[in-house]
């Protein structure tokens, strides 16, 4: 159990000398809300605690210095919805969801329309925009493929828009890649490497459109032939799960594809009768009713 | 008056382990008494990439099969699971988990802090966190967290432990109520099951 990944915390903002109740929980998400129009106030509550605690803990507030520098400094939220939002991820993340994106659901899609639209909806760093370009690249489709990328984090879409990753990333990358069973013997032809960064190929994003857009308080915007949101709505409560899984279901067209994260089920949304399972193991699902 | 002071009014038992875990749980688990009342949730260090094999593994000699929970799934009584690979486990509120993809903690995902410690804090006194054999230190600070809200906390007898640091650190931070070995664990859930009957 090596770590690989950029950030990798001790339990000290697990349990820091201070702790915080639920009342103060409340508190932020509404003021959050009113303030700023961001909606964490159906957020799953055990991880919505942990990142709070691990803001107070990174910046040294108490929560109610906390809640005095949210209401006094608003260039303050980006900071903290940057923090407060999981932006952990990787490429070809499950490479036996990707091998089934290659050989099953790509090519259904294909079935029927030459050119086709994708939404990755709360793409955080943008790995999976990234492992989504290469694998269309290699299919030689990526032309054909209309991609939007949004999330509510600007600071985060900035770094998605940019291809550029820590290289110290990249090992645990190539496995999977190795695992997806690449056309290339490596990722190492899409990049080049400076100064202990991956750099991305520019023409593999050329064609995503990145966004922002909030999954909660967002409008529907366009409708879309294979939606991707993988361990995003993990984050929400049950009730917001359902009422997101709705946009979702707006989103698609009729016979279109949805993915969610491997232990993510819809089994408890009011529109899971709307789906029918295409793959249960890597949770691949179309819509079937409007 | 039984050996350990048990009753019934516990709500969960919680467990912990890592590198040397395996062979006890799954003894743990293979005399587990028929129709044990409280669920088990277990969270093991476990590859982060290989999602399948480890549940089937478990389950082989349990009394009980052992699943991996879905993100929101509802905690029943007598079932046994298991955090997968690569997410964090908590216990929500509700009595249901939620699942995450966080940071790594102590270089685990899942961390046994976190499972613990929101466990602790949804049953509080009427929880039993057990950890067992482990080479780091993840799940001491969980143990602490059942501890101050005033679960039954238990360690595997670290002389006992192919790698004791785990047993250790919790006990090196916070109360312990009973340090047993494998075979006494066994006799414990078979005590505790008593209490519900």
């Amino acid at each position: 159990m090596s770590g690989r990944e950029g950030a990798n915390y001790n339990f000290g903002f697990l349990f820091p000398m201070q702790d915080i109740d639920i009342a103060d929980l409340k508190r932020i998400s509404e003021l959050i809300h009113q303030k700023y129009n961001y909606d964490f106030r159906n957020y799953a509550m055990s991880s919505f605690k942990r990142r709070v605690l691990r803001i107070m803990e990174l910046k040294k507030l108490t929560v109610d210095a906390l809640i005095k520098k949210l209401q006094e400094s608003p260039a303050f939220i980006n900071e903290f919805l940057d923090e407060l939002t999981v932006n952990v991820t990787e490429m070809f993340r499950d490479p036996s969801f990707w091998r089934i994106m290659r050989e099953e659901v790509i090519p259904a899609i294909l079935l029927n329309h030459k050119q086709f639209k994708i939404w990755h909806a709360g793409c955080s760093s943008g790995e999976e925009v990234l492992t989504m370009c290469i694998m269309l690249k290699e299919m030689g489709i990526l032309q054909d493929v209309s991609i939007i990328a949004t999330d509510l984090d600007v600071n985060i879409l900035e770094k998605a828009k940019s291809g550029v990753y820590p290289i110290k990333n990249m090992e645990l990358n190539e496995k999977n890649y190795i695992r997806f069973q690449g056309t290339a013997p490596s990722l190492k032809g899409y990049y080049r490497e400076e100064n202990g960064n991956a750099i991305f190929n520019k023409d593999l994003l050329a064609g995503v459109s990145f966004r922002k857009h909030d999954l909660v308080l967002g409008e529907v915007f366009n409708k879309f032939d294979l939606v991707l949101c993988r361990n995003v709505m993990i984050y929400f409560n049950q009730a917001l799960q359902n009422e997101v899984l709705k946009k979702f279901h707006e989103s698609l067209f009729k016979y279109g594809y949805l993915a969610i994260g491997s232990k993510e089920s819809l089994i408890w949304c009011d529109y899971a009768n709307r789906f029918i399972v295409v793959n249960n193991e890597e949770k691949i699902y179309k819509k079937i009713k409007d | 008056m039984n050996k350990y002071n048990l009753n019934n009014s516990y709500k969960a038992v919680v467990i912990g382990g890592s590198a040397g875990s395996f062979q006890g749980m799954v003894k743990i688990l293979s005399q587990l008494p028929k129709g044990f009342p409280l669920p088990i949730i277990m969270c093991l260090h476990r590859l982060k990439h290989v999602r399948n094999g480890f549940v089937e593994a478990l389950s082989i000699k349990s009394v009980v099969q052992v699943t991996e929970p879905y993100d929101k799934e509802p905690i029943k009584k007598g079932a046994v699971y298991l955090a997968p690979a690569n997410y964090h486990m908590s216990v929500e509120l509700g009595n249901h988990f939620a699942l995450s993809t966080e940071e790594m903690i102590n270089n685990s995902r899942p961390a046994i802090d976190i499972t613990l410690s929101t466990c602790a804090f949804v049953y509080k006194e009427k929880l039993i966190g057990i950890l067992l054999s482990g080479a780091n230190r993840d799940g001491a600070a969980g143990m602490k967290s059942i501890r101050d809200k005033g679960g039954l906390t238990l360690v595997q007898e670290p002389s006992e432990c192919m790698i004791d640091t785990m047993p250790k650190a919790a006990l090196a931070i916070t109360k312990i109520d009973h340090v047993l070995k494998v075979d006494q664990i066994v006799e414990f859930f078979k005590e505790l099951d008593k209490q519900y009957r």
